[in-house]
């Protein structure tokens, strides 16, 4: 009974809850609190057990308020009209990440957020950033998707903003709303050429239709520059240090989510929306030079950074880099299926794989710079020193995100970039040069965190961190020692049907228009 | 040609909302500008769906048979509602910028740079 309606539960869930909050923290903040967590929780079962009926049965549809997808007219004239989500192996992939992500970041919040007010607004609109995401990640609807994309920035913004009494958090609201509207806009621009020329929102049947025509160029061009602004890729990548450096530190790693959401609509649109008509090499190139851009314009900024968090939105930039990277060397040896066997799939699944180890060290990152945040109250590299000699934890967690993201074995980020390195340097040897150079600036900037901040002579007085952060981090921590040991096992049951998932893209068309 | 002129006035719509948001300074000409964007947006879906001596499409007491196609109307007024959301906020957000930094000009409000 339950499973039949799985998609949408998951949607509807936290949207409901979203509202139920307000009037539950009128009765007490304690059981508001765990009601979101609980809320949050049930919806990270639910993920798992979608995940476990998709990698069996395959592609699961599910039709809002109907049966079947389409309407069919007595003359037998049949079209799909109806709202349909549509999970496949890549959609649930990134579902995993955005509900593990957030039902960590709302135990976090517990006391990181303790001493805030207007809690129940916060724990409203986390809620609502986390359905819009489900929802961008399930739909089989590009109108849809636009709206989804929309309730996430709004919620996006409202929480980036959400220390009012900053200045520097509203500046950076306002940056980031105007360009993820703008954004959003460009996809519904694109979304109405769609609908001009085919006559249907749906993905599937969009695609079975799509001609490549000159409008349809355009169209392409908009969705991937609005969604590539979202999802932070150099050269729209302005608002990504203001926005993660300003926003609460849970609410830094569920943008991260946020942003690889959006990346996840690149990918949508370009393997299954264009991927049976595009010349799949020059798309691939534009795809994989953005990456190569991002990765080492957002490291050479990094590297100048003082403030910590800013430090670490810049990575951010750098680390979706080597997921376009890697899933733009699979797209642009698509139509050559010898090379897509021998590398092309490998580069795929190392930049899927990037994008949960991502999620899971730059997360763990940005919530070890929130405890020195809460702890010291201090922001700035400068004025931070000696934190080892208190907080112990936060220490050893900062040493292993920083450890995974610089790519050091036995951690998650080794084991992603390894696939990466090796599968892109058949590709094109100097782009895999960049990569492993980027890594080790990567590296180096780390070093220098940590050098200035955890090490040497207390010099300011710090309290210790509270417990329900220790323990979202430590969980966090875990999940990036048990990839970093058992690669194989997480690219086998996860990480490979999502890059098959976007190869096929014939069985996406397929399981709305039946095989026709 | 004439029938494609409310297409062409669209993407006029546009690119003048691009402009304003590029070379603006004022932080609520910068709103404007995002707007202009929206309304050619919006108007640019609107006429997707517009037939010429067409009538509204209801189908009882209907005079005809020619009708304006619905679904771009039920896009365009989803999107209103979504623009109305994201104009009200990003204006409470400029309020509170001019509240901390005393000024609306854009390149003034730098706190945020490197």
């Amino acid at each position: 009974m339950i499973n039949e309606h799985l998609p949408a539960l998951i949607i509807g869930i936290p949207l409901l809850a979203a509202f139920a909050t307000p009037l539950i923290s009128k009765i007490n903040d304690k059981l508001r609190n765990i009601f979101v967590i609980g809320v949050l929780g049930a919806t990270l079962c639910l993920v798992v057990s979608l995940a476990f009926n998709v990698f069996d049965n395959g592609i699961f549809v599910y039709v809002m308020g109907a049966k079947s997808t389409g309407l069919s007219l007595p003359s037998g004239y049949r079209m799909p009209i109806r709202i349909i989500l549509e999970v496949d192996g890549m959609s649930i992939f990134m579902a995993i990440i955005s509900s593990v992500v957030a039902f960590f970041g709302a135990i976090y919040s517990w006391a990181f957020m303790h001493k805030e007010t207007g809690k129940d607004k916060y724990y409203t609109l986390l809620l609502i950033l986390t359905a819009g995401m489900f929802g961008m990640e399930f739909t089989g609807d590009m109108f849809n998707f636009f709206v989804f994309l929309e309730i996430t920035s709004i919620a996006a913004c409202s929480l980036v903003g959400f220390k009012i009494r900053r200045g520097e958090s509203s500046e950076a609201a306002f940056k980031t709303m105007v360009l993820y509207t703008l954004g959003a806009l460009f996809v519904l621009f694109a979304v109405g050429i769609l609908y001009g020329q085919y006559d249907a929102l749906n993905i599937a049947t969009l695609a079975s239709r799509i001609q490549y025509t000159a409008m349809d160029k355009v169209a392409l061009g908009l969705l991937v520059a609005g969604l590539a602004m979202k999802a932070g890729a150099v050269p729209m990548h302005m608002w990504v240090p203001d926005a993660y450096a300003e926003a609460p530190a849970p609410i830094t790693m569920i943008l991260v989510a946020n942003s690889q959401a959006s990346l996840y609509g690149i990918f949508r649109v370009c393997f299954t929306l264009y991927g049976l008509t595009i010349s799949t090499h020059t798309v691939g190139w534009i795809i994989i030079i953005l990456g190569i851009l991002s990765m080492f314009i957002g490291v050479t900024m990094a590297l100048i950074q003082k403030k910590i968090k800013r430090l670490m939105a810049y990575h951010a930039i750098s680390q979706t880099g080597y997921m376009l990277l890697g899933v733009g060397v699979g797209l642009a040896v698509l139509s050559d299926a010898n090379a897509l066997n021998s590398y092309g799939l490998k580069a795929m699944e190392g930049g899927i794989f990037h994008i949960i180890n991502h999620a899971m060290y730059k997360g763990l990152l940005f919530l070890t710079a929130g405890a020195v945040i809460y702890t010291t109250g201090k922001r700035n590299l400068n004025e931070l020193g000696g934190l080892a000699h208190k907080m112990k934890f936060t220490t050893i967690f900062f040493i292993i995100g920083a450890a995974a993201i610089a790519g050091l074995p036995p951690f998650n980020g080794f084991a992603s970039k390894l696939i990466i390195y090796e599968s892109v340097y058949k590709f094109n040897p100097m782009l895999s040069i960049i990569a492993m150079l980027v890594s080790i600036l990567t590296l180096a900037s780390f070093v220098k965190v940590f050098q200035s901040a955890f090490l040497g002579p207390e010099i300011i007085k710090i309290k210790k961190e509270p417990k329900t952060m220790i323990f979202a981090m430590l969980c966090l921590s875990v999940i990036i020692i048990a990839f970093g040991l058992f690669p194989d096992i997480v690219v086998d049951k996860i990480v490979a049907p999502a890059a098959n998932a976007l190869v096929n893209s014939m069985q996406y068309i397929a399981a709305i228009l039946g095989g026709a | 040609m004439i029938g494609n002129l409310p297409f062409v006035a669209c993407v006029v719509l546009i690119i003048l909302g691009l402009y304003t948001l590029i070379f603006k300074r004022n932080l609520i000409k910068i709103v404007i500008g995002l707007n202009l964007v929206q309304c050619g947006v919006n108007l640019f879906l609107i006429t997707l769906g517009y037939k010429s001596d067409s009538v509204a499409p209801i189908y009882t007491m209907a005079g005809k048979e020619e009708m304006v196609l619905p679904t771009p109307q039920a896009l365009t007024l989803t999107s209103i509602v979504i623009g109305l959301a994201t104009t009200a906020l990003i204006l409470s957000f400029a309020i509170l910028i001019y509240k901390h930094y005393k000024t609306a000009d854009a390149s003034k409000i730098r706190r945020l740079r490197g």
